[in-house]
């Protein structure tokens, strides 16, 4: 099936390079060790047949996408407009998450639906490479093979058939909408919602706890963050110019690993995109310390979905419930002045 | 000093009985799978993995926060805001099960931190025992970067591994403190056969150049020119893993913190990946560019420390290739600029 | 010997040097008298200037060597800590971590040479030193020529000096502002301007330069026009630096820190260098 998808990749991208409908495509191409992928950006005929894809491909595309696109404008000043005319357009893979952040990307205008030619794929789930090397029980891996529902993973002096969908990483497990919602182009055929019961399964789990646990489960969590910030900068949301933890004056959170400056960092970080996360877990896939900072947003996720029935991405026009303002908003907080009969 | 051998099982006594003078760290697993260096707790010291633990033991020579002055911050004081050296508690520290490599990177990083007392004093006060590779993972490379699989640069004591005891060698003086305590007898015939046998057929990548001296006699710009850097910089995200999981990679940034009266002037890992690493005040940014900072971080590892120094900046511990999001492979980079 | 470790100082007089007040001089005396007598540094050199609490700023020393007992920086208000130096009053500490950098070859190449000195806008700090400095071993060096230039009158920086100097005939000063102005008689064009009308001659000749870099650039070609090669031209380059001594990796330009290696630099040198600064 990767092969298939893999052949329909480099023909889509090299005919859309050629005709010039795109100035620049975006999708994956093969890793230097088993199990990671590189993500990759062709422009021309010849650099599309470097494409590939396999479970691997962890890293949402939307990521690079605003940034891709804006340099393939032409040079300007800040604060001049943009040229008249057509701007170049970027072609780009997508699966549900991906596909449903560059919704979002579209709503918080960081990208022109027109310049973004969207090839969507449904997903079928990609896999973690951290939990293939606890399935081999960390013995290295030197060449992984994907058949279909199961992987062929061979080490020094060992191979293994592992069982596609135990390796799957969490968030895909749980995933409800693996179909791109939107595209230009389909790749193989979309497969309809998925019906999860126990889709919070892991967030009610730690709500579970006592709030002196759930505290206690937190700080361990984050224990080993080393503030590298390949969550933040893996994540399609996460595009301030100037991130809150880089600002100076006033400096809202310190820049060493002290475990309160630590925390305040996960925590704002993960408020910064509820109601915009898609549980694409490019976050937890990045993380070299192995953290699933995935598990705060997943709740902030769970908590929107109830509060406001919203999930993001899925709808264009739906407005965006923590940046939407209306006159008739039942919390009294914005309007208090005027819902009290003052006259300010 | 002769070569001397260790039972196995009377390892743990042996360090024990230093627990009181000494703080003792090793690779032990941790609950994320891999495995990471932690404060000895007493147990097992073997179960590890073959190649290096998740982090580089470069943080117990310039650990973050590290304190370089106090002060009082409270105005009315008469030593207000003056700044005064921390008084430094920490015990003398054993880090047990450094790989090669590692111990390297601390000979390497003594040279641009040579008049910095506060490396220099941890230096001092750190005693490593080394454990040498009988093969590398696939992603070692210390054989490239002038290192190897059986390397002793930096150890105070260099052990290898076989099977029922450590056979080891007191390469300092600070080794010598440790091995005083009657754990340890000299080697049969067997053992010291075994133990060169080892050492002969530790398996380790090489490549059949001398390629720091092949980088040192490449024109600086003629590197710094070379076409590839924009496919090496596009997928990278500007993160910090490779920088701060890498033993040789030395940035920091300082910072005055107050608290209530209290005040510290601290310094924390910093990385050049970081697009405000040289933005200045004005607003002005030199390397704005991801693609000017992805290319001065491998210029600056494998061209200037080299041109400075002598020996390429980095060991071939493999950490920033395991665990690069994007997968930006210095192996790739190294090869580019070696044959350009 | 720790090389973080600043002398304590005190601050003994503040001046505000530009209209705009974002240009102030702070005349800095150490605690120490020991400190005070062992201190020599060289005109072009720099100190990080600390302000517990606040951080640290690496600011040219605007003040000669000749000028014993005291230390002057003239410095520009931009962020964090340099916002905090300009609310500070007179008397109270602050630490001053320094001699640091190399400095103008005043004491070898420089000696026996003609002297052409440009600087446009706040960069004249250490040019003021080297001036200085100069006037005060005037036998060791031939003709000196100052050529300086800010947007107005009021952004010019030591007015009181620039007329003393333009009073002197051993120094050929010009000053000049970019546009005309109320009340000002001086001369009226960019620095590059007057320095095309005043064609410095290259003989037997060095140049230090420092201003911004656009300002550089059009200083050169000039001075190309009558001669100049790049080995007789100084600059003094400028990045963001943490630890001053070569090791945080916050200034270097290619393989040079500024910090260490500079931040004085020859043109020659500097084009040999990546645009990183």
């Amino acid at each position: 099936m990767n092969e298939r998808i893999t052949q329909e990749i480099q023909s889509i991208a090299a005919s859309m390079l050629e005709s010039g409908q795109v100035a620049a495509f975006l999708g994956y191409s093969q890793g230097t060790l088993p199990g990671t992928m590189q993500p990759f950006v062709a422009r021309d005929v010849e650099d599309a047949k470097k494409f590939s894809w396999n479970s691997f491909c962890v890293i949402n595309l939307a990521n690079y996408l605003p940034a891709l696109l804006r340099s393939l404008e032409p040079p300007r000043r800040r604060g001049e407009p943009p040229p008249e005319g057509p701007l170049p357009k970027v072609g780009v893979l997508a699966t549900g998450c991906w596909s449903r952040n560059m919704v979002v990307q579209i709503q918080e205008n960081q990208i022109e639906r027109q310049r973004a030619v969207i090839v969507g794929i449904s997903s079928r789930g990609m896999v973690s490479r951290r939990k293939l090397e606890a399935a081999v029980g960390y013995r290295e891996i030197t060449h992984i093979e994907e058949q279909d529902n199961s992987l062929l993973v061979r080490g020094d002096g060992f191979e293994e058939t592992i069982n596609r969908w135990d390796v799957v990483r969490d968030n895909c497990q749980t995933c409800v909408h693996p179909d791109p919602v939107i595209y230009d182009k389909l790749i193989g055929s979309l497969s309809g919602d998925r019906k999860i019961p126990d889709r919070f399964r892991q967030v009610e789990e730690i709500e579970a706890l006592s709030v002196d646990d759930r505290w206690q489960w937190f700080q361990n969590e984050i224990s080993s963050c080393i503030r590298c910030y390949a969550c933040r900068n893996a994540c399609p949301l996460c595009y301030c110019p100037t991130c809150f933890v880089d600002d100076s004056r006033p400096q809202w959170v310190g820049k060493s690993i002290d475990p309160v400056d630590t925390a305040l960092f996960h925590i704002l970080r993960a408020y910064h995109c509820a109601g915009r996360c898609t549980d694409c877990g490019s976050c937890e896939s990045v993380c070299p310390m192995g953290i699933r900072m995935r598990l705060f947003t997943k709740k902030l996720q769970k908590d929107v979905l109830e509060l406001y029935g919203f999930e993001p991405g899925l709808d264009p026009d739906a407005p965006l419930p923590l940046s939407t303002y209306k006159m008739d908003d039942p919390e009294e907080f914005i309007l208090t002045h005027i819902k009290k009969g003052d006259k300010k | 000093m002769k070569p001397l051998v260790l039972e196995k099982e009377q390892a743990g006594h042996w360090l024990k009985g230093l627990c009181n003078n000494f703080d003792i760290f090793a690779p032990l697993p941790t609950d994320k799978g891999y495995s990471d260096w932690q404060k000895w707790d007493g147990g097992d010291l073997f179960d590890v993995a073959k190649g290096v633990p998740k982090s580089s033991i470069k943080t117990f020579f310039f650990p973050q926060p590290e304190v370089l002055f106090q002060f009082n911050a409270r105005a009315s004081a008469p030593d207000a805001f003056r700044l005064r050296e921390p008084k430094c508690q920490d015990k003398p520290r054993i880090l047990f099960g450094v790989r090669p490599c590692d111990a390297r990177s601390v000979v390497l990083n003594s040279m641009p931190y040579e008049e910095d007392p506060y490396f220099q004093k941890r230096i001092q006060e750190t005693f490593i025992v080394g454990f040498l590779c009988r093969e590398g993972c696939s992603t070692c490379f210390c054989k490239w970067t002038g290192g190897s699989p059986t390397g002793t640069e930096g150890m105070d004591v260099a052990a290898i591994d076989l099977g029922q005891v450590l056979y080891v060698e007191i390469l300092s003086d600070k080794g010598k403190r440790l091995v005083g305590n009657g754990f340890f007898r000299s080697p049969t015939k067997d053992e010291e056969t075994e133990a060169k046998d080892f050492v002969e057929k530790a398996k380790g990548q090489a490549l059949d150049q001398d390629v720091a001296s092949i980088l040192r006699s490449k024109g600086l710009m003629h590197l710094y020119d070379a076409p590839f850097w924009n496919s090496v910089s596009e997928p990278c995200i500007n993160c910090g893993t490779c920088t701060f999981l890498c033993p040789t990679c030395y940035c920091f940034d300082i910072q005055d913190e107050t608290l209530r009266g209290k005040g510290r002037r601290i310094r924390y890992w910093d990385s050049c990946m970081f697009p405000l690493f040289t933005q200045h005040a004005s607003g002005h940014n030199p390397r704005g560019d991801k693609l000017k900072r992805v290319r001065n971080r491998f210029m600056h590892k494998l061209k200037y420390f080299p041109d400075r120094f002598g020996p390429i900046s980095c060991v071939g511990c493999g950490r920033c290739v395991r665990d690069c999001p994007v997968n930006i492979d210095i192996r790739q980079v190294l090869r580019s600029l070696l044959e350009i | 010997m720790n090389p973080y470790l600043p002398y304590s100082a005190v601050i003994d007089d503040i001046f505000v040097e530009t209209e705009d007040g974002n240009l102030k001089t702070f005349r800095i005396v150490l605690e120490n008298e020991e400190d005070r007598r062992n201190w020599t540094h060289r005109p072009g050199q720099f100190a990080m200037l600390s302000i517990a609490g606040k951080g640290e700023i690496p600011i040219g020393i605007a003040s000669s060597p000749t000028e014993k007992g005291h230390l002057l920086f003239t410095v520009n208000r931009a962020g964090v800590v340099t916002t905090a130096l300009h609310k500070m009053n007179v008397g109270d500490p602050i630490g001053v971590r320094g001699p640091l950098g190399n400095g103008f070859p005043v004491d070898s190449e420089l000696k026996g040479k003609n002297i052409v000195i440009i600087a446009g806008g706040f960069a004249f700090t250490t040019l003021r030193a080297t001036l200085i400095y100069m006037l005060e071993h005037r036998g060791d060096y031939e003709n000196i020529t100052v050529i300086y230039g800010a947007r107005t009158p009021g952004m010019l920086l030591y007015k009181d000096e620039l007329k003393q100097w333009q009073e002197r005939d051993d120094l050929n000063v010009y000053i000049t502002v970019d546009r005309e102005a109320p009340g000002w008689d001086g001369l009226v064009g960019f620095v590059p301007t007057i320095a095309g009308q005043v064609k410095p001659s290259p003989e037997n000749a060095a140049a230090l330069i420092c201003g911004p870099p656009i300002m550089i650039k059009f200083t050169m070609p000039p001075l190309e026009e009558v001669g100049w090669r790049n080995d007789q031209v100084y600059l003094s380059l400028e990045n963001r630096m943490k630890c001053a001594i070569g090791i945080c990796g916050h200034c270097n330009v290619g393989p040079v820190y500024v910090c260490k290696d500079g931040p004085v630099f020859t043109r020659a040198e500097v084009q040999r260098l990546p645009v990183e600064f």
